[in-house]
């Protein structure tokens, strides 16, 4: 089964973080993708930008329509995210308690089952 | 021979193959690698030069070779880095066939579920990485590390090459039983995505199975699944519309099976019922030889396939099984009392929110006339599955009551 981990993150939490709290959140992802490749459970991971580099697109009357900045204005935003493939949704929950966002207070950690999938799997 | 003809007579060799390599040489890890290495040669070259006289012996003696290479390589890097080392390199075997001592180490009880599909497609099936990756959409890095994984898992398990005896071979039977059941499920229906059936893999898991039935004709078990599998795959064709819809079955067009699976399945749930003893395979069986039976649904003995539940019940208890259960109840007794049944599984939590119970309840209110009720029920069950060609159906079937 496929779930999507997203990970929402807050700047102003991660400010507030010591560089030695910084370090072993970076610490913990790698870890955690070394072990997610050796039990094959993982399909990819990307980290996004930020979301003041994104770019709203709408088309209204056939026109198209851009403006900067995120859809949401939020405190919170998608920060990237594990693609994994796993057993079942209980596995999937168990994953994503090893990652360091899931012991700072403001940061979100999400658990959804992929219902679609289609394109080059090799990203 | 064709391209296709000499696929599937690799495919038949790869466990036997293996087996012998396994036999000569231990070491279940390396064996593979080499036993892999070597069909892929194969592939190659037999098309072009022709099939050799003997392509088991072939095939023997490359995976041999590229094992004793691996070996030796091995054998250098460890000289290099400590003292020595000595292979210990057992007596050659006459021929056996090993598919089941194989069966039973690629579902060993330490591997997940995943990885015991993906090892046994490889090892015994013999598919590539390649294939299996692409048939559970997963990339082939993904699906390699899984495979590895559980060769090394095996390996830590310290397991022998021979058959489990007793109680534990039963015990390990089952999981054997239980991987090929997940593999034709995974073909039938995909857990997730719009292709409804993977042709493949259900086909792969019936090859699988009639393997296991040849070695094993007398187990009811077995017999049951076999019979199971091609019952369930003879309505392949009438299960979707051209355009990828489900049709559920009391609406299939019924000229569509596949007869002669029917009569196969059929046939094979007869021997497994007059044997000694009655498992949930068997049951399973005989429910869909039953509709397999009915020339229109209409016709449907549900009296039987509601006292064929409740056998399965009572000797392997789900909720899953009284789910099913309560479908036949309300065709025997009734919408009502169908719904009084599934009542009782609302405090199971292995059902909380299950999209399957929440379609069965709308199911049998829209049959009660109860249309509000079943509305809302579609639609949840529709938020609730993971599967597109499902949740279209439940969304279809909502829609139709709000006219």
């Amino acid at each position: 089964m496929k779930f999507l981990i997203s990970l929402h993150i807050n700047p102003a939490v991660l400010d507030a973080l010591t560089d030695e709290e910084k370090a072993a959140i970076g610490d913990g992802h790698g870890k955690f993708m070394e072990a997610l490749k050796k039990s094959g459970e993982l399909i990819t991971t990307q980290a996004l930008a930020d979301p003041s580099q994104a770019a709203v697109v709408t088309v209204r009357n056939g026109q198209p329509v851009v403006t900067d900045g995120p859809f949401l204005e939020s405190k919170e935003y998608l920060g990237g995210f594990y693609l994994i493939d796993c057993e079942d949704k209980a596995r999937a929950i168990e994953l994503a308690t090893q990652i360091p966002d899931t012991a700072i207070v403001g940061l979100g950690v999400e658990v959804r089952q992929v219902m679609f999938a289609d394109g080059p799997l090799e990203a | 021979m064709t391209e296709t003809a000499i696929e599937d007579l690799l495919r038949e060799l790869t466990p036997q193959v293996l087996g012998a390599l396994v036999r000569r040489h231990g070491q279940f890890e390396g064996c593979e690698d080499a036993v892999q290495e070597a069909v892929l040669a194969a592939t190659v070259q037999w098309p072009a030069e022709g099939v050799p006289t003997n392509p088991r012996n072939w095939l023997v003696t490359v995976a041999s070779r590229r094992l004793i290479d691996q070996m030796r390589s091995d054998h250098a890097r460890r000289e290099r880095e400590s003292a020595t080392a000595t292979e210990v390199v057992p007596q050659d075997v006459p021929d056996t066939d090993d598919t089941l001592v194989l069966l039973f180490l690629c579902c060993h009880p330490t591997l997940t579920a995943a990885s015991q599909t993906a090892l046994t497609l490889r090892a015994v099936g013999g598919l590539t990485t390649a294939e299996i990756a692409r048939a559970f959409l997963v990339p082939e890095a993904t699906m390699a590390a899984r495979i590895s994984r559980a060769k090394q898992r095996i390996k830590a398990a310290g397991s022998s090459f021979s058959l489990p005896a007793g109680a534990e071979r039963e015990e390990r039977l089952r999981v054997v039983l239980h991987v090929l059941y997940l593999i034709f499920n995974e073909g039938y229906t995909a857990s997730s995505g719009t292709e409804l059936h993977r042709a493949d893999l259900a086909h792969e898991a019936i090859r699988l199975a009639r393997m296991v039935h040849a070695q094993l004709p007398e187990d009811g078990e077995v017999t049951g699944l076999l019979a199971l599998m091609l019952l369930t795959d003879a309505r392949r064709e009438a299960r979707t519309t051209a355009a990828g819809d489900l049709v559920p079955l009391d609406e299939q067009d019924r000229t569509r099976w596949d007869r002669a699976l029917i009569d196969e399945g059929t046939e094979l749930v007869k021997t497994s019922l007059a044997g000694p003893a009655l498992g949930p395979y068997q049951l399973q069986a005989a429910i869909a030889a039953t509709h397999a039976d009915a020339v229109t649904a209409e016709q449907t003995d549900w009296p039987q396939v509601h006292a064929l539940y409740l056998i399965l019940e009572r000797i392997a208890p789900n909720p899953m099984v009284t789910l099913n259960r309560a479908i036949a109840l309300a065709e025997t007794a009734g919408p009502p009392t169908g719904l009084a049944l599934i009542s009782m599984l609302d405090s199971d939590e292995r059902m909380a929110g299950h999209h399957r119970l929440l379609s069965v309840r709308a199911h049998l209110l829209e049959k009660t006339g109860d249309t509000a009720g079943a509305y809302e029920h579609y639609r949840r069950a529709a938020r609730a599955t993971a599967s597109i060609a499902e949740r279209r159906y439940l969304e279809s079937r909502a829609g139709r009551l709000r006219t």
